[in-house]
């Protein structure tokens, strides 16, 4: 039976406390943000309790806060984790934030395969390190490549190619 | 013949033995196992003809057999993400077209439903209705061309022509509608860019008929066929937890055995109302995706038939008060000379899918909402009020500009599901903007699909993945 996003989020507070800093459900989408030093067990944890059973990873990406309004005093980016429950059919999303200065997590592919090219994708586009990741290269773009595109403070009209006349 | 086999010298001399590399430089000796073997790494890809799409395939191979594999992508990546935090919402809508090309209505209109969903808005029933039409129309044509493709480099080249022929007439009627075959744009925040078109309806039977018989010819040909059973059975095979570890859906995923289908599990649209079936495979092998996608395909045109029979208001082609239509040409010129009176109420025939809408038809199609729809061009000419709308909605720094919050919305692409997660910050353009696109992990799953099996395996195994460069790279 699916359960209810907002039985899922008091699960999760109850289990974690105050580790969980935030939760809310914008357009009936569960939302819980984590503190980073649990990001990993409370994933472990969504995954691994039976009444979760969150079994599929179904989306891993990153939103870079710099330009945000209201948000300048916050992490600048959160990891956005999308879990679905083949089991169960319901979905949570978890969101981590990341300070600028040290922008690493602990890598979730011991717990869900897929995230090892998802996290691969996000370290290329936010330049956001997965710590434990097996083999953390650029997905996308080739190792030459400098910077990371997605971040605000990457212009948009910037070249790099490889061949050809640099800007 | 392996160096060192053999025991009669004679033998050995007329056979050069294999040399490593080191030995060459180094001279003969340097290793005590000359008759060791080395791995061969070979490049497939990134441009091949059994490679449908640019990637790159680092194969290490022990003989004819696979030992690793890693896939390298992003040879087609352009910045998708990056470009639809540019421009206002709808400016995303060319670039979705371009995710999965070969079904772009479905991502159309699950971008269009993603930023509905952040707006609160509700689409109009009709217009639902258009969606779920046009999307499995397009599923179809995903289908076709995913099993027509890997059944030509099967070497089955008459199943590629059919099924294509079968495709032309689905494409012709989703041209009749959008006014494009691939490029389309149709899909609208808040609504669709036209209506159907009057005789859209015959333009599917017929079309429906073509690709029923290509169906039955093509079962016949490929289904009980002992080569293409031989290439397809037990291989690509990949069991039900890992596809879920991999977080691999659609087809693939219900080839497992796995009935997760986003149209039933988490119904959008209209497709609670709808009367179909979610086929699904046993052992998750090549044969499986093929038997998944056949199916599919039925259900898909099951669904489109049961759709156009409920369409609700139906065809709008004559006006409700029977008053003449008049030309766009000079509706706009009335209206640019200030000769407005009368304009409101004077109804307007433009072609559906080139000019826009005219407002019998924008209702039935267009959510009520001026946050988000632009309005008719009867109202935009005609009245001040529609003028002052229309320019609010197209000006600089207005638009649609929805509250700041975050919002996922998935539907089921012809590959699994399509997600679209988009944040706003309150301006007129998307702060962040991420597909999730469907045959990513798929590829992310091919190195473990294909380790261990011969080289030629996978050509069938790369062609059930249907991978799309266009929205696995974006």
């Amino acid at each position: 039976m699916p359960m209810d996003g907002s039985a899922i989020l008091a699960r999760l507070t109850e289990r974690f406390g105050a580790a969980i800093r935030e939760t809310h459900d914008y357009r009936g989408d569960h939302t819980a943000v984590v503190e980073r030093p649990v990001a990993l067990d409370v994933l472990r944890f969504c995954r691994d309790d039976p009444a979760l059973r969150f079994d599929m990873l179904m989306d891993l990406t990153a939103v870079d806060y710099l330009r945000y309004p209201g948000r300048e005093d916050g992490p600048r980016f959160e990891v956005v984790y999308h879990l679905y429950s083949v089991a169960e059919n319901h979905r949570l999303r978890i969101k981590v934030g990341v300070e600028e200065d040290d922008p690493e997590v602990p890598s979730a592919v011991p717990l869900w395969s897929i995230a090892d090219w998802y996290e691969r994708e996000v370290w290329d586009m936010y330049g956001i390190r997965f710590a434990g990741h097996p083999d953390l290269r650029r997905l996308l773009l080739y190792e030459e490549f400098v910077g990371h595109p997605l971040r605000k403070d990457y212009p948009m009209n910037r070249r790099q190619p490889l061949i050809g006349p640099r800007n | 013949m392996r160096a060192g086999e053999g025991n009669d010298p004679g033998e050995r001399a007329t056979t050069p033995p294999t040399r490593r590399r080191q030995e060459i430089f180094l001279g003969e000796g340097t290793f005590p196992q000359p008759e060791a073997t080395e791995n061969l790494l070979v490049n497939i890809g990134p441009s091949h003809p059994a490679m449908h799409g640019i990637i790159r395939l680092f194969a290490e191979l022990d003989g004819e057999e696979l030992v690793k594999a890693d896939v390298e992508i992003g040879y087609l990546h352009r910045g998708f993400e990056k470009h639809c935090e540019a421009g206002p919402y709808n400016n995303a809508m060319p670039y979705t077209d371009r995710l999965n090309y070969v079904s772009p209505l479905i991502n159309n209109f699950g971008y269009a439903s993603a930023i509905e969903k952040l707006l609160g808005i509700q689409a109009t029933e009709r217009c639902e209705y258009i969606r779920v039409i046009l999307s499995e129309i397009s599923r179809i044509t995903d289908h076709l061309t995913c099993i027509g493709a890997s059944a030509m480099e099967l070497g089955a080249f008459t199943v590629f022509l059919y099924m294509i022929k079968a495709r032309e007439f689905l494409y012709e009627t989703v041209e009749a509608v959008t006014g494009a075959r691939l490029t389309i744009s149709y899909g609208r925040v808040g609504g669709v860019k036209a209506d159907l078109p009057p005789d859209f309806e015959a333009g599917v039977q017929t079309a429906f008929r073509e690709t029923r018989t290509v169906l039955d010819e093509v079962h016949k040909l490929l289904t009980g066929n002992r080569i293409f059973m031989d290439r397809m059975k037990g291989i690509g095979t990949i069991s039900k937890e890992e596809a879920i570890g991999y977080a691999i859906t659609g087809p693939l995923l219900r080839a497992c055995g796995v009935p997760f289908d986003v149209r039933r599990a988490t119904p959008y649209w209209v497709y609670d109302r709808l009367d179909f079936e979610i086929p699904v495979g046993e052992v998750g092998d090549n044969y499986d995706r093929y038997l998944v996608r056949m199916a599919e395909m039925e259900q898909s045109m099951r669904i489109v038939e049961q759709a156009l029979d409920r369409l609700p208001g139906g065809p709008v082609n004559v006006d409700f008060e029977g008053r003449p239509f008049s030309l766009p040409a000079e509706y706009v010129d009335r209206g640019k000379l200030g000769k407005t009176g009368g304009l409101l109420l004077t109804p307007l025939k433009l072609s559906p899918n080139l000019r826009g809408q005219e407002a019998p038809l924008h209702h039935a199609v267009n959510a009520p909402d001026k946050r988000a729809v632009l309005p008719s061009k009867e109202t935009t000419y005609g009245s001040i009020e529609g003028l002052m709308n229309h320019f609010m909605l197209i000006m600089d720094g207005f638009g649609i500009r929805p509250p700041a919050g975050e919002a996922y919305f998935a539907v089921e692409g012809a590959n699994g599901e399509l997600g679209f997660y988009v944040v706003a910050d309150g301006s007129d353009r998307p702060y962040r903007v991420r597909c999730r696109p469907p045959c990513l992990p798929p590829m992310a799953a091919l190195p473990r699909m294909v380790e261990g099996s011969m080289v030629a395996d996978i050509v069938p195994t790369f062609g059930s993945i249907n991978m799309i460069a266009g929205e696995l790279e974006r």
